[in-house]
């Protein structure tokens, strides 16, 4: 076990919340296809309370703090919330869509000791980049934020939200973050407005080519180790919690509300109202959250890959129930591995049990195979 | 010999967590936790009080050590943590070195 994995056990035994995720602003300067959030002010922390609530993280352990939006650098006391964070010692990673960092501005990130800047970028190519942020010229911004901050030294991330509108230039943005010198990370996340509004699901990327990113060496590493089967649960998986939402990380939005997850949508109280180490400890929500294990969940305890599935807890949340499956994971891991989750195994069964006579449309062997609730060519 | 002076880098992130310390480099994201004997000489790291002194006043008081053992601990202990840059070493005092306003 790493020491930072050691660190994560030690505070989920001790029940301290080691990671807060604080959105200080949704406003935007993009204008994203795919984002969840509504990019008006109801209402934002002012500096002052945002500071307040920075000296509570503190006092309350918090030591990995993410600072993001909306666009951070939409408020003009972002360097002083900055400053004041890593006065008190967060570790600070900053996530941004880089069209406003200018030189000065990474030199200023630098200068108070951020450990690390994570920067969106959707596409090589800026037609197909500046479609998405709906914003001319912003890849272009984003280059050359990404490089100022390099010449700064700082780590930087290239984070590339995949979805149908940019699946095929996945490869062009790998080779740009090489071609920057930076990191790169893929998520083919895409989650509902937090409104509850599901439309933007339509640009979540379709199984076939998740199953091309599961198989990208580059991405992955071994390819034969990661879309193994997964291996029989023991009792030890069953104890265990799906995520750290709730248990050791929480998040803020720009109006003080706590939730689980910035993915997690399960309102879980508000610091102007309550201190922070309250909603922590006595959150009768985050309580709910923190008292389900594996064996808790009526179909995914049964599924063969509850060990081994990213279950989100969050996304089932959005689904229903929190403690249901989260089809989106079960789609990871099916594409994954080629087994279908309990989950989707039990739909099928509902779908050959129901009318009589059924007119579906024309899908590909494999799904109507699936669909029949016969899985053994996609077990083989 | 020359007497060491130690203190904080700014360039860190530090918190306790459970009666170890946590410190990472935010220059190149090396991370640490320090033991309690370790954690004494870190809060002690003001960048004015000779390590000396530290060791003598701070680590042999509160952990019943010899100070000669205690010392040669300390040399190690911030030999490591200054090739991060996670201690700045002066052999005269630091001023205005280490963060003004942590909670670790």
């Amino acid at each position: 076990m790493s020491l930072l994995a050691e660190m994560n056990q030690k505070a989920l035994d001790l029940g301290l919340p080691i990671s807060v995720h604080l959105d200080v602003t949704y406003r935007c300067n993009e204008r994203c296809v795919h984002c969840y959030l509504d990019h008006d002010d109801h209402g934002e922390m002012t500096t002052a309370e945002i500071i307040d609530v920075l000296e509570q993280l503190a006092d309350a352990g918090v030591f990995f703090l993410s600072l993001s939006g909306g666009e951070v650098l939409m408020r003009r006391d972002f360097f002083e919330i900055v400053e004041r964070a890593r006065q008190l010692l967060f570790n600070v990673k900053v996530k941004t869509n880089g069209v406003m960092i200018g030189e000065k501005e990474a030199a200023r990130l630098r200068q108070l000791g951020v450990e690390q800047v994570q920067i969106s970028v959707y596409s090589h190519r800026p037609e197909v980049h500046d479609a998405i942020t709906k914003l001319p010229g912003s890849l272009k911004r984003t280059i050359r934020a990404i490089r100022f901050l390099k010449s700064q030294g700082l780590k930087v991330t290239l984070a590339n939200v995949l979805m149908t509108g940019n699946f095929s230039d996945q490869p062009g943005v790998i080779a740009l973050a090489k071609e920057l010198g930076v990191a790169y990370t893929l998520d083919p996340t895409i989650t509902p407005k937090m409104d509850g509004d599901r439309s933007i699901l339509a640009l979540r990327i379709p199984g076939s080519e998740l199953k091309q990113v599961f198989r990208n060496q580059e991405l992955v590493g071994n390819v034969e180790e990661f879309c193994a089967p997964p291996p029989a649960p023991d009792e030890d998986v069953m104890d265990e919690f799906p995520c750290s939402a709730g248990h050791t990380a929480c998040y803020i939005s720009p109006y003080g509300d706590v939730f689980p997850c910035v993915q997690f949508p399960l309102p879980s109280g508000n610091v102007r109202q309550q201190k922070f180490l309250d909603i922590w400890n006595h959150s009768p929500q985050l309580n709910e959250v923190r008292s389900i294990h594996a064996r808790d969940l009526p179909t995914c305890s049964t599924c063969s890959h509850v060990g081994t599935c990213t279950r989100c807890p969050g996304l089932a949340y959005m689904e229903g129930n929190m403690r249901g499956p989260s089809t989106a994971d079960c789609e990871k891991s099916f594409q994954r591995t080629g087994i279908p989750s309990a989950n989707m195994l039990a739909r099928s069964r509902a779908v050959s049990a129901g009318p009589l006579i059924q007119i579906q449309p024309l899908a590909n062997p494999l799904q109507n195979q699936l669909l029949a609730g016969d899985d053994s060519l996609l077990t083989a | 010999m020359a007497e060491k002076y130690i203190a904080r880098s700014k360039a860190i992130a530090a918190r306790m967590l459970g009666g170890e310390m946590m410190v990472m480099s935010a220059v190149d994201s090396t991370f640490f936790t320090l033991n309690e004997v370790a954690s004494t000489i870190w809060r002690a790291a003001d960048g004015r009080t000779p390590l000396s002194e530290i060791v003598a006043g701070k680590v042999c008081q509160e952990f019943d050590v010899d100070q000669e053992q205690a010392q040669r601990g300390a040399d190690r202990f911030v030999n490591e943590l200054s090739q991060h840059g996670i201690l700045l070493v002066s052999d005269h005092p630091l001023i205005d070195s280490s963060p003004s306003a942590e909670r670790p």
